[in-house]
């Protein structure tokens, strides 16, 4: 290349040519530049709601977010008092979570293993179709089946409980779990198998000890990324577990608060009329502790995803020894 | 001696390890496929509770008389239509706002920033699809919306001749702009980062050959991105819009928390109390039904359960031909 354009530099025809070939004529260029432009703007453009949501949540929910707010729960708190925590709320979420994975990753990970280890034929077509179709369902529809189930069960109006919550973020949950951890087994090299199953291992044995053993860490963060993919929800927890200003530390009965119903609760309570020189009365107080409870929300949710990432950086299993 | 004892007594535990191996093989395979076997299990008990929950409102003959939110002499499909109108008028709306936008940040990322700052922009885009949903819609009421107001009125004023931004009677946009416009924005904002994610990992995935041949052939970056990029990555933009029109579909605290509700067969995106979506009235009024109303209220959620898997359906059926015919494979 570089011997070939030495050569050819010298004479005025190769310097035309090279400039021909170099150059694109005048309407290609202009496309090219408009199409430039456009997935600039179309980035530039996402980025301000993206950027304004994330500046907004941190300033407005700032204000208030402290070790008071996330140890005090909304007893005895009305008005516009300036009190009230997003204690109870914490503790909901991550009672209600904690269930839900307790259910979720074992069916998620036995079945990613049928598909995977055992699968084929008629039912692992089946089981990956309905995976793919329960990985739509929305999160609104979950809600209705666990609150159907559990009126159905327990009946009444003291049907709404935790483990209803847990319940339906499972049916949401699963397919995710399913889907990573698959792709997790997949990856684990078929040499391993062939030479444990070799050795006389038997197959429970090999898939318990070699197979899931080395996909641990892709494992563990497809969990993760599940775990911070329900917890933000919402509705399902709104209709399944209800609302409640007090702890209620009892997953089995009575309802419980999350952290994304006390935002949506904090916030549908609107603003308080406050009389004009009333000096304990904050009249944006119900929204300052909305805001300040998505603070702790996302914050939640990041520590889970970064934590997710160390894990998988930390012990990704070794390609070479 | 010592050889003949050992040789002796070796097939004895073997054999017994063989054994309980053998029952620990079927134990374990059982419950592996049970596992599997739950995941259809769970799906059809949604469907049949969906049904059988929906059912006394579906055959009630007067419905309109127990469920106050049904208007007199309707029946449940009088407020199932326009419901169903609704939700996918404002899911079609916001995908046609994100799918372009979405594309556009997916080959930035791919194609045009630096290479350190791609992988940085990746992992943003990857947090900012785990934000909750609640989170966008307190954003989109108590900051997006005080500030979009001038912009309706704008559409109004001057393409008001559209359908989709005519004006109510005294030709102006709704203030406050609780309209479907609005959540329809907010949808987009908050379908952007997962379509960006799948849309940017099959960009990626581009194979290098083809990118490389179509530089060579002296094509600008432009040129390359239609040419190799894109035709590659189709079935892959399509599933990524589906997943999005999906998400859009279910999405319940943002339209609760913006729309004004109505249940009109409309299409003014920029007037209040028109339309209304199945999620968003289900999670409005379901903790304060009584059991009937509840009943009703689960039928529409039947309604909507059946949409989202047709649209499932069709992602997958997309995706599948077009990998069939698709000149990349």
């Amino acid at each position: 290349m570089a011997t070939a354009s030495t050569a050819l530099a010298p004479t005025p025809d190769a310097d035309a040519l090279r400039r021909s070939l170099s150059t694109v004529d005048r309407r290609r260029r202009r496309k090219d530049v408009t199409m430039r432009v456009l997935v600039y703007t179309a980035f530039l453009l996402a980025l301000i709601p993206l950027v304004s949501l994330i500046w907004t949540v941190l300033a407005n929910g700032i204000g208030r977010f402290n070790i008071y707010f996330l140890t005090h729960s909304m007893r005895n708190v009305y008005g516009g008092m300036d009190a009230g925590g997003v204690y109870h709320a914490l503790l909901g979420t991550v009672l209600i979570t904690f269930w839900a994975t307790l259910i979720s990753v074992p069916i998620g990970i036995l079945a990613a293993v049928y598909l995977v280890e055992y699968g084929s034929g008629h039912l692992a077509r089946a089981v990956t179709f309905f995976v793919d179709v329960m990985t739509g369902i929305p999160s609104i529809v979950a809600g209705l089946f666990a609150f159907s189930l559990f009126f159905l069960i327990i009946g009444g109006s003291s049907s709404r409980s935790g483990i209803s919550g847990a319940v339906a973020l499972s049916v949401l949950m699963i397919p995710v779990v399913i889907r990573s951890s698959e792709e997790m087994l997949r990856l684990v090299p078929n040499e391993l198998r062939e030479a444990s199953l070799a050795l006389g291992v038997p197959k429970w044995l090999t898939i318990n000890k070699v197979v899931l053993r080395t996909a641990v860490a892709g494992l563990t963060t497809g969990v993760m990324i599940a775990i911070a993919r329900v917890i933000g929800e919402t509705a399902p927890l709104l209709l399944a577990v209800g609302t409640t200003d007090s702890i209620n530390r009892n997953v089995f009965s009575g309802n419980m608060m999350t952290l994304p119903v006390y935002v949506y609760q904090q916030y549908a309570a609107g603003l308080v009329p406050c009389r004009p020189g009333q000096p304990d009365c904050i009249a944006t107080i119900n929204y300052d502790r909305a805001w300040s409870a998505a603070l702790t929300l996302i914050l939640v949710v990041m520590i889970l995803n970064l934590v997710a990432r160390l894990v998988s950086r930390l012990f990704a299993p070794k390609t070479r020894a | 001696m010592t050889a003949t004892a050992t040789s002796t007594r070796r097939p004895a535990p073997s054999r017994r390890r063989k054994h309980t191996d053998r029952g620990m093989d079927r134990g374990f395979r059982y419950l592996s496929v049970g596992a599997g076997t739950l995941i259809l299990v769970v799906l059809a008990a949604v469907a049949v509770f969906l049904v059988w929950e929906g059912l006394p409102a579906i055959r009630h003959q007067d419905i309109s008389s127990v469920v106050g939110w049904i208007p007199a002499g309707g029946t449940l499909w009088t407020v199932i239509g326009p419901l169903i109108f609704g939700t996918i008028l404002a899911s079609v709306v916001a995908l046609a706002i994100a799918v372009p936008v979405a594309i556009g940040i997916a080959l930035f990322i791919s194609h045009y920033a630096p290479r350190r700052l791609a992988n940085g922009l990746g992992y943003v885009v990857d947090l900012l699809a785990a934000i909750p949903s609640v989170v966008y819609g307190l954003w989109g009421v108590l900051v997006f919306a005080p500030h979009v107001k001038p912009v309706w009125q704008f559409l109004v004023d001057y393409f008001g001749w559209i359908p989709l931004f005519a004006g109510d009677e005294h030709g102006n946009a709704s203030n406050p702009p609780r309209v479907l416009m609005t959540v329809a924005i907010v949808l987009a904002v908050m379908i952007l980062p997962i379509i960006t994610a799948v849309t940017r990992e099959v960009f990626l995935q581009t194979p290098r050959l083809h990118e490389e041949a179509a530089l060579a052939l002296g094509a600008t970056r432009w040129e390359l991105i239609r040419m190799a990029v894109l035709p590659f990555g189709r079935s892959g933009v399509i599933s990524a819009a589906m997943l999005g029109l999906g998400r859009a579909l279910g999405e319940t605290m943002a339209v609760l928390m913006i729309l004004s509700p109505g249940l009109l067969y409309s299409w003014k995106l920029l007037v209040a109390s028109q339309q209304q979506t199945i999620a968003a009235n289900i999670a409005a009024k379901f903790n304060d039904a009584d059991e009937i109303s509840r009943s009703a209220l689960i039928a529409t959620g039947l309604a909507l359960f059946v949409i989202t898997l047709l649209v499932n359906m069709a992602a997958r059926w997309i995706v599948s031909r077009n990998k069939e015919f698709s000149g990349a494979n």
